[in-house]
């Protein structure tokens, strides 16, 4: 089967840079599945889970990432993530604070409408997400 | 001629202030490496965006580009960020960012454009508030954070976002020292609003699908770019300081030594003339009997 090259990028450090077989994003209008030769395309992301299948087809690496970009062109994939972290290191608790940070900011936010539908959207990704999250880990 | 006791005190004065320079030494490098490491691991996110925005901004018309990539259409009033330590004794590094934010603003002022100033760290503020005291809108602190990250380079935008659609500038340069090495850190001006492309990075031939549209992508990416941007300075600038500091530290250090060299020999020299005229005047005493 014919890979690609996918990178996955935070802030702080590359979570993840190599060949793979697919991966699963998050997009802001849908999941996507990314496979290699794949159309350009430039798409926000949202919170949630992300998923690469290796090229030995072992089980995928799950990623959470809470939001971010991904570009995808001929020669590849790039996903630049707000915060990416392996899916091990994902707790509720985690998922709590993020919640928290953005009801905050939603509050502190400025009088600017399309400002405040944005937050808004992301608050209540991020707790569809922790659903999605709550009934996985009840499984 | 200092008595054997002044020199003595000299001597011991020095070997203490020996014993911090070396102690300081040794935390910088610890520290360096943290900084380093930090600084490097932010690269590729900043290099990435770069070109991700460089191929969104290649499909975007002129006229319809958002203000912070397109500008105000005026360079009235210049906003210069200028990041630097919170702290001294690091040879020459705040100094040089300052003189090249202080070079920058009067050469401003000279056109006769407003000039604001926003600083980060305390040091440049303090080199600064003499001669632009009027013109420092906002001190960002950024003393209490050991491990600075993603979070302080967000304030900092934030601010600088804030006053920026509220109209009160119309371009920012950001002040930085590059970590070049442990030995040569680069002061760098950047301008950061309107964004800057490199024209050197690849602009890929293919016509991208977006998702949601352009505008909106663009219009969340720009202002993460901005505190990407940002990132990356002060994460420089962090390995940057150590990286001063220790040289800086180092070179004490070894200017100490050469002193506690210097004046221990003279304290031998004159402890041996004093013992010699004591045994002068015990001979000639006993002679004259």
């Amino acid at each position: 089967m014919a890979t690609f090259k996918f990178e996955l990028v935070s802030p702080e450090s590359i979570l993840f840079s190599g060949e793979v077989n697919s991966v699963i994003v998050p997009a802001v209008e849908g999941e996507m599945t990314v496979l290699a030769g794949h159309a350009p395309v430039v798409a926000t992301l949202k919170p949630g889970i992300l998923v690469l299948i290796k090229t030995d087809n072992s089980n995928g690496k799950e990623f959470f990432v809470s939001g971010g970009i991904v570009e995808i062109n001929p020669t590849g994939m790039t996903i630049l993530a707000e915060q990416a972290r392996f899916i091990e290191d994902v707790d509720t608790a985690v998922l709590d604070q993020e919640i928290l940070t953005a009801e905050t900011r939603l509050a502190a936010a400025p009088e600017d409408e399309s400002e405040q539908r944005r937050l808004h959207d992301q608050l209540v990704q991020l707790k569809e997400f922790r659903n999605v999250f709550e009934e996985r880990r009840a499984n | 001629m200092p008595s054997l006791k002044d020199l003595r005190n000299r001597i011991a004065s020095v070997k203490a202030t020996q014993k911090i320079t070396k102690a300081m030494q040794m935390v910088a490098a610890a520290k360096l490496r943290r900084a380093q490491a930090a600084a490097e691991a932010a690269r590729p996110y900043a290099e990435r965006m770069e070109t991700v925005l460089a191929n969104l901004a290649a499909g975007v018309s002129a006229d319809g580009a958002p203000k912070l990539i397109g500008g105000t259409g005026s360079d009235k009033v210049q906003l210069l960020v200028v990041c630097t330590a919170e702290r001294g004794l690091c040879g020459a590094f705040n100094s040089s960012i300052a003189r090249l934010a202080r070079d920058k603003a009067l050469a401003l002022k000279a056109e006769g454009k407003t000039v604001k100033i926003i600083c980060v760290g305390k040091k440049g503020y303090d080199v600064l508030r003499r001669q632009f005291g009027a013109d420092i809108i906002e001190l960002i602190d950024l003393r209490a954070f050991k491990q600075l990250g993603f979070a302080n380079a967000e304030t900092i935008s934030q601010s600088i976002l804030a006053r920026f659609n509220a109209g009160e500038f119309d371009v920012a340069t950001l002040f930085f020292s590059k970590f070049k090495s442990v030995i040569s850190q680069i002061p760098t001006a950047q301008q950061i609003i309107p964004a800057q492309i490199t024209a050197g990075t690849k602009v890929s031939e293919s016509v991208y699908d977006y998702e949601p549209d352009e505008t909106e992508i663009l219009e969340t990416l720009l202002p993460r770019n901005l505190t990407v941007q940002v990132l990356r300075a002060i994460l420089e600038n962090a390995a940057s300081e150590q990286g001063a500091r220790m040289s800086a530290m180092d070179s004490a250090t070894r200017n100490a030594g050469e002193m506690i060299k210097k004046q221990t020999q003279l304290y031998n020299r004159s402890r041996q003339a004093m013992i010699t005229k004591e045994l002068i005047e015990i001979i000639s005493g006993a002679e004259a009997l």
